[in-house]
Order: structure tokens, then sequence, then C-alpha cells
């Protein structure tokens, strides 16, 4: 017998949960604490927006909310990597990687607010983003699509796509990194393992060690890094962004966090998660290691810290007043983009709507 | 000009609008060198090269999920699935997101893509392979649903396919891929989306159709003509959107409508344009509106399958019976 090929999954790690790093050999991120500083205040925006939209939903101010509590540094640190000119293909808890290419805010609300307009992304670098997939996985292979696009036109971008670990469960995650492998496309897929699909944890969901080797299969790169350690994020997101750019082809990136909060505002974890996870996740979550790092490094204060937390807060709050302050669109808006040009048919409908009026 | 089948005036279209359009590209299982298993490929991947007609791996649900990638970065992808009873993997993507796109975004994202699948039974095929399971597509708001039923029809409603700025999924009827040629000249020239055709005129009764199913209505309408009944024969080929307009114009003039169709009775298309009719054009009719359909069953296997479709006497017979209605 013959061993004919073998594989391996390495996990990255720089920073660990006390803020000290794990080796010498760190990235050039891990020393540039300007930029640090700018990850670790976009992670706290992030923060305070889940929780601001927490509180609407429980005041009747908003529908169902998914938010990434404990797992900021992935979105912050992948999307940190993306250039503008990148594409990203998020899915439903993507907030912070959509806020880093540019989504804004309020958008971000008024989709889950229950309007659609919240998905026509005004900023430039966000024009071309997909907007939230809410079908689970569905997303994987439109970025391969784009990807595709970009592949043919010669153009030097990448896509970023995330995931949740439970999707991964999918034939379409599958499918998407088996042409992405195929046709070499530069897309760089964030599996966003938080441990839990709802209530279903990681023994439910694979055999596998771990989520990033379903890249072997595909024949493509992949790599499990700590998703709580945003220098680590950051620098395997950049790195595989360039070979995706380069014509590399794609990467897995499996960033291991923990859901800190319900699955959404619709769920209560309290019923599935085991007594104690919580309380050992908030010691490990992202914000306060990076914390600590910049404070034991001389770049932090107390004053900067209530200085943020202060700039954070008025920042999230009006976006909330823009969401708030947004009326109700028309019922015609029901018609007016369904196609390029509205059939005769509908037409009918759309005069309908108009007549019963807003009530 | 060449006398060209169904299924080569489908091949010349993509042709022409690759020709005059880069962005145009077709892929799906089979479709490069092979030319796809039907051959409405033939010879593309020869003449536009690999980066432009492109072999997939096969899973459909990543076809119509490339399609929508590389629609939303403005390419105009032309997606084959093989057969119809294998589109439904691709029908998340179809469903929630190729319709969904435009409104979701509020125009901002637009999927000009074309995804063409053979459809409908009559050639001894395998089972899943002879379905009529238009209506699916045809229910769902957001989409264009195409059927033609002849070549030249093909061509010129393909071509809108592809330039039409929203998705079209585009059913070619297999059984009559060759059945007959049309003279075709390779001018560009479309034919619109949205908009029945009516191809003989009458005035005793409307017999209405789409795809396969209408070269037995016209043979229909042959026969009740040698018995003195004049048919009107209506091409739905757009059955969503439905021009219903064309159809009840017709109607007002008969003052009878007879619906034929592949797929099983209920839920269907026929069942909507019946309604269409009953709703909008009862002072008109004469008559009850008829239908003449595929049973509520399964496609059944191919020994069995002569004894599904409908046939031209059952037509005739229906049509007979609404006009001597009493």
């Amino acid at each position: 017998m013959t061993t004919i090929a073998k594989f391996e999954v390495k996990y990255v790690q720089y920073l660990d949960e006390h803020g000290q790093l794990t080796t010498d050999d760190v990235p050039a991120i891990a020393k540039d604490f300007t930029a640090l500083k700018k990850l670790y205040r976009d992670m706290a925006l992030i923060r305070q927006m889940d929780s601001k939209a927490y509180a609407l939903q429980r005041t009747g101010k908003m529908g169902t909310y998914a938010a990434a509590t404990g797992q900021e540094a992935i979105g912050v640190g992948f999307g940190a990597a993306m250039n503008p000119e990148d594409v990203l293909v998020p899915y439903y808890r993507g907030q912070a990687a959509m806020v880093q290419h540019g989504v804004r805010m309020e958008e971000i609300l008024l989709y889950w607010g229950g309007d659609e307009r919240g998905s026509d992304f005004q900023n430039e670098t966000a024009r071309q983003d997909f907007p939230i997939a809410v079908p689970i996985a569905t997303q994987s292979l439109h970025a391969t699509g784009v990807a595709k696009a970009m592949q043919i036109r010669g153009e030097k971008r990448c896509v970023f796509t995330e995931i949740g670990e439970g999707g991964t469960s999918q034939g379409d995650f599958y499918e998407a990194l088996n042409v992405a492998g195929i046709w070499s496309l530069g897309v760089v897929f964030v599996i966003n393992n938080n441990q839990w699909a709802i209530s279903v944890p990681s023994e439910i969901q694979t055999a596998c060690e771990t989520y990033a080797q379903k890249a072997i299969a595909a024949g493509i790169d992949s790599v499990q890094v700590d998703g709580n350690d945003i220098i680590a994020v950051f620098d395997e997101s950049q790195k595989a962004a360039e070979k995706a750019r380069e014509g590399g082809g794609s990467t897995v990136i499996e960033c291991i966090s923990l859901r800190l909060c319900d699955h959404t505002t619709a769920d209560d974890a309290s019923r599935y998660r085991p007594d104690g996870e919580l309380d050992e996740g908030w010691k490990k979550e992202p914000l306060i290691r990076l914390r600590k790092y910049l404070e034991a490094n001389g770049q932090w204060s107390e004053a900067e810290e209530s200085a943020l937390q202060e700039e954070v807060v008025a920042t999230v709050q009006q976006s909330v007043d823009t969401y708030l302050n947004t009326p109700t669109d028309k019922p015609e808006a029901m018609f007016d983009y369904l196609y390029d040009e509205l059939p005769e048919r509908t037409l009918a409908q759309r005069e309908l709507a108009i007549a019963r009026g807003a009530k | 000009m060449a006398a060209i089948t169904l299924i080569e005036a489908v091949n010349m279209a993509m042709a022409h609008e690759m020709e005059a359009d880069n962005e145009v590209v077709v892929f799906g299982e089979d479709v490069g060198l092979n030319g796809g298993v039907f051959r409405a490929t033939d010879g593309l991947q020869q003449r536009f090269g690999e980066e432009r007609v492109i072999d997939t791996p096969l899973a459909e649900a990543m076809i119509a999920g490339i399609a929508i990638g590389m629609a939303a970065q403005g390419m105009k992808p032309v997606a084959e699935i093989q057969f119809m009873g294998f589109i439904f993997p691709a029908a998340d993507h179809i469903i929630s997101h190729c319709a969904r796109m435009r409104n979701r975004t509020r125009g901002r994202l637009t999927l000009p893509l074309v995804i063409r699948a053979p459809y409908g039974g009559g050639i001894h095929a395998p089972e899943n392979h002879s379905e009529s399971t238009e209506a699916v597509f045809a229910h769902i708001p957001g989409l264009k649903v195409v059927i033609p039923s002849n070549p030249s029809r093909a061509y010129g409603l393909m071509l809108a396919a592809i330039r039409d700025p929203d998705p079209v999924i585009f059913l070619e009827p297999k059984r009559v891929y060759r059945i007959e040629k049309h003279e075709i000249e390779d001018n560009g020239e479309e034919y619109p989306l949205g908009v029945c055709f009516v191809d003989r005129e009458g005035t005793d009764i409307t017999l209405i159709s789409w795809g396969a199913m209408l070269h037995e209505t016209k043979q229909a309408a042959e026969k009740l003509a040698a018995e003195g009944i004049s048919a009107e024969v209506i091409d739905v080929a757009t059955v969503n959107p439905l021009d219903i307009d064309t159809i009840l114009e017709s109607v007002a003039k008969t003052g009878r409508a007879c619906i034929v169709q592949e797929a099983p009775k209920a839920g269907a298309v026929g069942s909507d344009i019946a309604a269409e009719i009953a709703e909008k054009g009862v002072m008109h009719l004469l008559a009850p509106i008829g239908r003449v359909s595929g049973y509520d069953t399964m496609m059944p296997y191919y020994r069995l399958e002569k004894q599904y479709m409908p046939k031209v006497e059952h037509i005739v017979e229906e049509a007979k019976r609404l006009v001597e209605y009493r």
C-alpha cells in the first residue's frame, strides 16, 4: 500500500486571550498600532450597533436581527483586508464586513427593519456588493460567479464571501469550493465558526476535526485561525486576497469564535447552551484582548477608551436616527423594481395598490 | 439563407449575440467540445473559445449560482440546464435570487441572464426527462418564462431573451427540436417577449397553446376547418408575464376558448389563462372554457407516454363540444 496524498491544516494565532503575542514572528499589522486602533474602534462600533439593534427589536422598532456579538474580529478583520474594488457577498450575520466595505449602518438597520431600500447600498465601494443572503450557503456560489466574471475580464479584483459553520453543510458550499478550485477563481471563503447553528453544535454538523479541511477535497488552500484574534484574521485575509487578485486561486479561512448572543432576536440560547459557556467565552472575546495588547504597548488609555465609547455610541445613534426617520415606502414600490419594465397585467395591480392607498 | 430546425435556431441566435456582444457567455454541462447533448451549442466553443463557452462541473445549483454572480457584474450569461427535470437543484437560485435581485436591491443589481432547458415529453426519454413544469416558474414574479414553438420563434425569442435586462427562463420543447425547418435569415431581428402570437385567424373558437403542443393544436385547427369550424390559434410563447390582452381580444371575437397544454391540468398555466378569461371575458363567452391537457398524474415512463399526451383528436373533440354547446 502506498500513500498517494497527505494533507494538513494549519492553525494561526498571534494574539492570545490575555492580549499577549504567542510568537515573535508576527505580521506587520501586529506592530502597526494606528491600524490596530482603527480595527479596535471598528469592532467596538459593530458591538454597539448590534446592541442597539437588539434594543430596537425589543422595543418594537425593528424586526428580527442577527447580532454577531463576540465575532467582531472576523468581519472587521477580513473586511479591512478588502480593497474598495473587491466585491463582498455577505451572509445574514455579515454586518461587520459589510460596514467595513462601505455599507452604511442605517442601510443594514433598514433591511432588518423590513425595507428593501436597505440593500440599495449608496456608497460607491459597496455598489457591486451583494445584498444579505438569507437562504443558507447560496452566497458561496454567487461569489464564484462574480469571481468568474472578474477572471474573464482579466481584472485584478477578488471576492470575499462569509458563511456560518452550519452553512458549510449545504451542497452549495461544496459546489462553490469545487468550481472555485477547478477554475482557480479569486474567492476568499470566510467561515465564521461561532460553534452554533441556531441550537446545533459542531458535533452534529460535521465529523471533521476542522471546517477548513473541507477545502482539501476541492483542491484549494485553507487555514484555520483564531477568529477572536484580529491580527490573525486580518493577516490571513490579506494574504488570501492578494493571492486571489493575482490569479492564484481561492482560500478557505475558518475563523473560530463563539456566538456570545442568541442566534437572532427570535432565539433563546439558554434553552441549549451549556452552563458556563458564556462566562468562558467572554474571557476570550476579541475586543478585550486587543485592548490589553494596546495597553501593554502603551498605546491605549482609559481616556481614549471613554472617548471611543462616546464616539461609537454617537455614531450608531446617528444611523439609528436616520433609520427611524425613514418613512415607509409607497405601496407601488412593490411593483417598481420587479422588472425593467412592468408587464401590462401587473400594471393594473399597481394601479389597484395605489388606489387602495397606504393603509 | 438556410432552412434550419428549432435547435439550430437556438444555436444561431446564441452565436449571433456572442458575435455582437463580448459579454455574452455560454456555459453548462457538456456544452463545450460536445456541443450539448442535443447539440444546442454545437460549434460555439470552437468559434468563441473556452473562455466564453465553458464546460462546468456537474452541479445545477452551481450553474445557476454562477450565472447570478456573473450577471450581477454586468455580463450576460446563457446557462444550460441539460434537462428541465434537473433544474430543481437550481430552483433555489432561480426563485430565491434570480427573480428577486432587482427588487430587493431596488434596481441596484440586475440580472440579465438566460437559463435554457429542454423540456416536455414525447421522445421516449428516461425518468425525470419528460415533464412539463413551466408553471413552477410561471408562478414566480420577477422571472420571464419563454417557450418557443418553432424555429423562427426560437431564433427571435432567444435573441430577445439574451438582450433582456431581466432573468429569462427559456424552455425548449425538445419533442419539436427537429420536427420542422424554417428559412431563417441570421439578421439579429428579435421577437418581443411577453407577447402572444396569433398563428391562425378564425372566428368560431380560440385555441390557445404553447411549445410542442402548438403543433397538435394547428393540426386540430386544420381538421376543424375541414368540418367548417373556423379556429383561431394563439401561441402564448411567454407564459410569464402573460399577454392576456391578445387572448381576450381573440375570445371576444370568437366567443369560445380552448386551452391546450402538455402539463398536468391542476395549478397550471392553462388554469391561469382560463381564470383570466373567466374574470375579464365571461360576457363574450358562448360556451364554457375548455381545457385539453395532460392528466394530473406523474409523467409516465415511455411505454405509456403516448397515452398521457394530449392528441389532435382530443383537441378537435373538445373544440367541437364547445362550438356545439347550447
